[in-house]
């Protein structure tokens, strides 16, 4: 079996990952990256939209600051963030946007003077400065006071994952790809390192490593229909919960994006809403500011997919052979802004649906879109439970997004986030020597072997890995979505139990030799079903509406009793997760109060006198 | 009226001793807006579990997919079945190693292709985190976004001759990649820099002028321009190479 020694062992390449990686390789230290697939076609390549920074450049950012960018995340998380690592977060995202622009990121700039621009439906005028041409601009995005969302056309994700991957090869950053991680390698004080399934040629391998850091984004795919790639099976997260001492913190957080395109759950940018673009219903009705008059269609992501929903519900969604949907209308910004600002979704309507969008509405629906929950870290991104495990980006709960996250705060976090996790990194790596007990290395080695084999060899039983898949899918949609109650998420618990026990008893059809993707799924598939217990589990506890958690039977925010994040561990053969609770921060800049959108009632965490 | 389509899919496995190359054919019945993506992990989940292939975003942004489908190279996630005959033929991309039937090893040859452009921005400047960003004109910044585009899918170099007969040619890819950051006003490098990289059989003077690439180029990225441009450009840098005055 191969061994690879290395000081940071960054699980996942994409924009967190890589930036973790970059801090520590300019610092001297041997960095070796894993990717299931090639380093750029990490999903932080599809983000669209932009990264929020409070630059000011703009005219409609004038007067911006990390302040107003400070208030606008708290808020947007509905009081459910750590308000320190929000702070440290905002205050850090114009120098690591300003560093990006030095590292060859072509953002859009200011150009001066007048142009036009749409909201809600309407024409306005603008006036950009002289004394900031040049400089960074921004769009609007839901749920932010400012202009504050840099960008470059809408492929942001594309290009800025371009340049770190960039400078990650000028600093000789080795990137393993087409290889997937199997378990962590720890003695349950210390993490090791890890054991490595090699893509390619089906062998293992393992990852001695110093540091190990988890950034492998989402876990979207343990739903039916998410915005999410295909690599986003939250691979990362299941194996630092199989550690048994890792706790994911708020794994119930899940958010749905409004704009999935229907039938194959593309997303299109929240971008077309913050350029001015509308959502309306069967009969064409704007309906949006009917609910929501003041922010309309750019109140946040977890308000109006509610609203879309509930829309829906009362009969005026738009009937389709793949179920209800509405309509996005961006047909009034024009072919030149749509072939320049909005291009991909122009290509994403041609290339998927057929149809143009400066001539045709675009069929949307609410999709699972994001995981505020993951790895439970602190500030510095150091992961509770393991010593030299870390964890960075949408993987992590670093916890800046509380219970929703703004559009462009989360490629933002995984900049930002990247450079104060990897300067920790750096501090660690220089105060910190481990040692490898070659027993514990051989065993944590010869378990994966013998999972392989087992699954090969049909010795656990006989279950179809996609039957079963299909199985976690309808437990989930049906139970965890974007409105939850008590009745149907103890059915989903229940039925998930199940589905776990039957994951556990899985055979290959195929015969699991080389790059088996079979194979793949199968070994993957019951720490899948144990996120989706983790959230459900979470879900069915938390007794209260919280941004994208929304309880049908819990529609308040109680601050009084839940002003805490869910820690869940789970315990090596335990039915279910163990659920424990922290409180959400220390620190109260921003005491909670209402959003100043989505409504609903709030139980005070004091009582009024 | 609902077609069944034929899908004959090469199928090889390089790590199983047993496995020859040889061809399976599978029958789909076809379904409303219907992607390749979709009829593959159909094909996968119903009948053959171990067939291999690549998708990642699935949404025509990341370049995983891509794959010859009859005769053409291109991305399978956007290739809707309806524009295709009942009779589907599906190849791995041809130029890149194997990883079995439709997967092909796409990271490797690009991550060696940006170490051979020195893919990064060459300059000499410290990072300041107190200053303002470096300013920018708005076109320009556009400019480079539009060569950016490259999704690194493999499909231009898969369809190139020179390529096929030559495997350190750099490729439309690689060409496209450089003269990004001869647009880039933040990279230093000098002609005679960038000359050194393309100005050989591997780079510039290799295409045979096919037009191939731009052709199958999924983002329509005007590749044949660039090469042009380079060639224009790196034959001025040549020239003035010769004469001993103007020599730096």
């Amino acid at each position: 079996m191969q061994t690879f020694h290395t000081d940071l062992l960054c699980i996942g390449a994409g924009l967190a990952g890589e930036r973790v990686a970059i801090e520590a390789a300019a610092a001297g230290f041997d960095v070796t990256c894993l990717s299931l697939v090639p380093a750029r076609r990490s999903h932080s390549s599809a983000a669209q939209g932009g990264m929020q920074a409070a630059l000011g450049n703009c005219a409609m950012g004038e007067g911006d600051s990390p302040d107003v960018h400070f208030e606008d995340t708290v808020k947007g998380s509905d009081w459910g963030c750590d308000q320190e690592v929000a702070r440290l977060f905002c205050d850090n995202a114009p120098i690591a946007m300003r560093q990006l622009a030095a590292w060859g990121v072509p953002w859009n700039r200011v150009v001066p003077g007048k142009s036009t621009y749409f909201k809600g439906g309407k024409l306005f005028e603008k006036e950009e400065k002289q004394e900031k041409e040049g400089l960074i601009t921004a769009r609007a995005f839901g749920g932010t006071a400012k202009w504050r969302t840099c960008y470059t056309s809408d492929g942001t994700g594309h290009t800025v994952l371009y340049t770190m991957d960039n400078r990650a090869v000028q600093l000789g950053v080795a990137v393993h790809d087409k290889v997937e991680a199997l378990s962590l390698i720890h003695d349950g004080e210390n993490c090791l390192g890890a054991v490595v399934r090699c893509l390619k040629t089906g062998e293992l391998r393992v990852y001695l490593a110093r540091v190990t850091l988890i950034a492998t984004g989402g876990f979207g795919r343990i739903y039916r229909e998410s915005t999410n790639a295909v690599i986003n099976d939250g691979g990362g997260l299941i194996i630092a919960l199989d550690t048994g001492v890792v706790p994911l913190g708020n794994m119930e957080a899940v958010q749905f994006h409004p704009t999935g395109i229907v039938p194959t759950d593309i997303l299109v940018t929240e971008g077309c809403r913050g350029d001015g673009g509308t959502l309306l219903d069967k009969n064409e009705h704007r309906f949006m500011p009917d609910y929501e008059p003041d922010k309309a269609e750019l109140a946040s992501r977890d308000v109006v997919s509610r609203w879309m929903t509930h829309h829906m519900r009362q009969g005026l969604g738009v009937p389709s052979p793949y179920g209800d949907h509405l309509w996005l209308d961006i047909r009034h910004l024009g072919c030149h802004h749509l072939a320049t600002k909005l291009r991909e979704v122009d290509e994403i309507c041609k290339n998927f649906l057929g149809i143009d969008p400066a001539k045709n509405l675009i069929p949307v629906r609410p999709t699972q879109h994001y995981s505020m929950g993951g790895v439970r870290t602190d500030k510095n991104g150091l992961a509770y439970g393991l010593k030299g495990l870390f964890s960075a980006g949408e993987a992590a709960c670093w916890d800046m997004h509380g219970f929703n996250r703004l559009g462009g705060n989360s490629l933002a976090e995984t900049v930002v986030a990247g450079m104060i996790v990897g300067a920790k990194v750096v501090d660690y790596l220089r105060d910190h020597q481990v040692s490898y007990p070659t027993g514990l290395v051989r065993d944590s080695a010869a378990q994966q072997q013998d999972r392989i084999k087992r699954l090969i060899s049909k010795a656990d039983g006989k279950e179809n890995v996609f039957t079963v898949r299909n199985s976690m899918y309808d437990a989930l949609m049906h139970g965890a979505g974007i409105f939850r109650n008590g009745k149907d998420l103890e059915a989903c618990v229940q039925t998930l139990q199940e589905v776990h026990e039957r994951a556990n008893k899985i055979g290959l059809r195929s015969n699991g030799r080389g790059a088996n993707p079979e194979l793949a799924l199968a070994l993957r598939l019951p720490g899948m079903v144990r996120l989706a217990l983790c959230v459900a589990q979470g879900a069915l506890q938390r007794t209260e509406s919280r941004g994208s958690h929304a309880r049908e039977d819990h529609p308040e925010r109680n601050d009084r009793d839940w002003l805490v994040r869910t820690l869940a561990t789970w315990q090596p053969g335990a039915p279910l997760p163990t659920l424990n609770y922290e409180p959400v921060s220390q620190v109260w800049s921003i005491p909670p109060g209402e959003r100043g959108y989505g409504g609903g009632k709030i139980i005070p965490a004091e009582p009024k006198e | 009226m609902a077609r069944n389509l034929t899908f004959s899919i090469f199928r090889y496995n390089p790590q199983d001793p047993v496995s020859v190359p040889h061809t399976d054919t599978f029958v789909l019945d076809e379904t409303n807006h219907m992607t390749l993506f979709i009829a593959l992990n159909r094909i996968r989940e119903e009948q053959d579990p171990g067939l291999q292939f690549d998708f990642c975003c699935r949404a025509g942004i990341c370049g995983a997919c891509a794959m010859v489908v009859n005769g053409r190279p291109g991305l399978a996630c956007h290739t809707k079945t309806k524009d295709l005959p009942d009779a589907i033929t599906l190849m791995p991309l041809p130029f890149f190693t194997l990883v079995g039937d439709l997967s092909v090893d796409t990271g490797t040859w690009f991550r060696n292709m940006a170490q051979r452009v020195r893919s990064w921005v060459h300059t000499d400047k410290e990072f300041d985190p107190k200053a303002l960003e470096e300013r920018m004109d708005n076109a320009v910044a556009e400019e480079i976004y539009e060569l950016e585009r490259c999704i690194e899918c493999g499909c231009c170099v898969a369809a190139c001759g020179t390529a096929i007969m030559r495997p350190d040619f750099l490729g439309a890819a690689g060409l496209n990649r450089l003269a990004r950051f001869v647009l880039d006003p933040r990279d230093k490098r000098t002609e005679q820099d960038y000359f050194d990289i393309v100005g050989n059989d591997q780079g510039i003077f290799g295409c045979m002028g096919l037009l191939a690439c731009e052709d199958v180029c999924p983002k329509h990225l005007p590749l044949q321009d660039q090469l042009g441009m380079l060639r224009w450009k790196m034959g001025w840098a040549g020239i003035m190479n010769l004469l001993p005055w103007k020599r730096k």
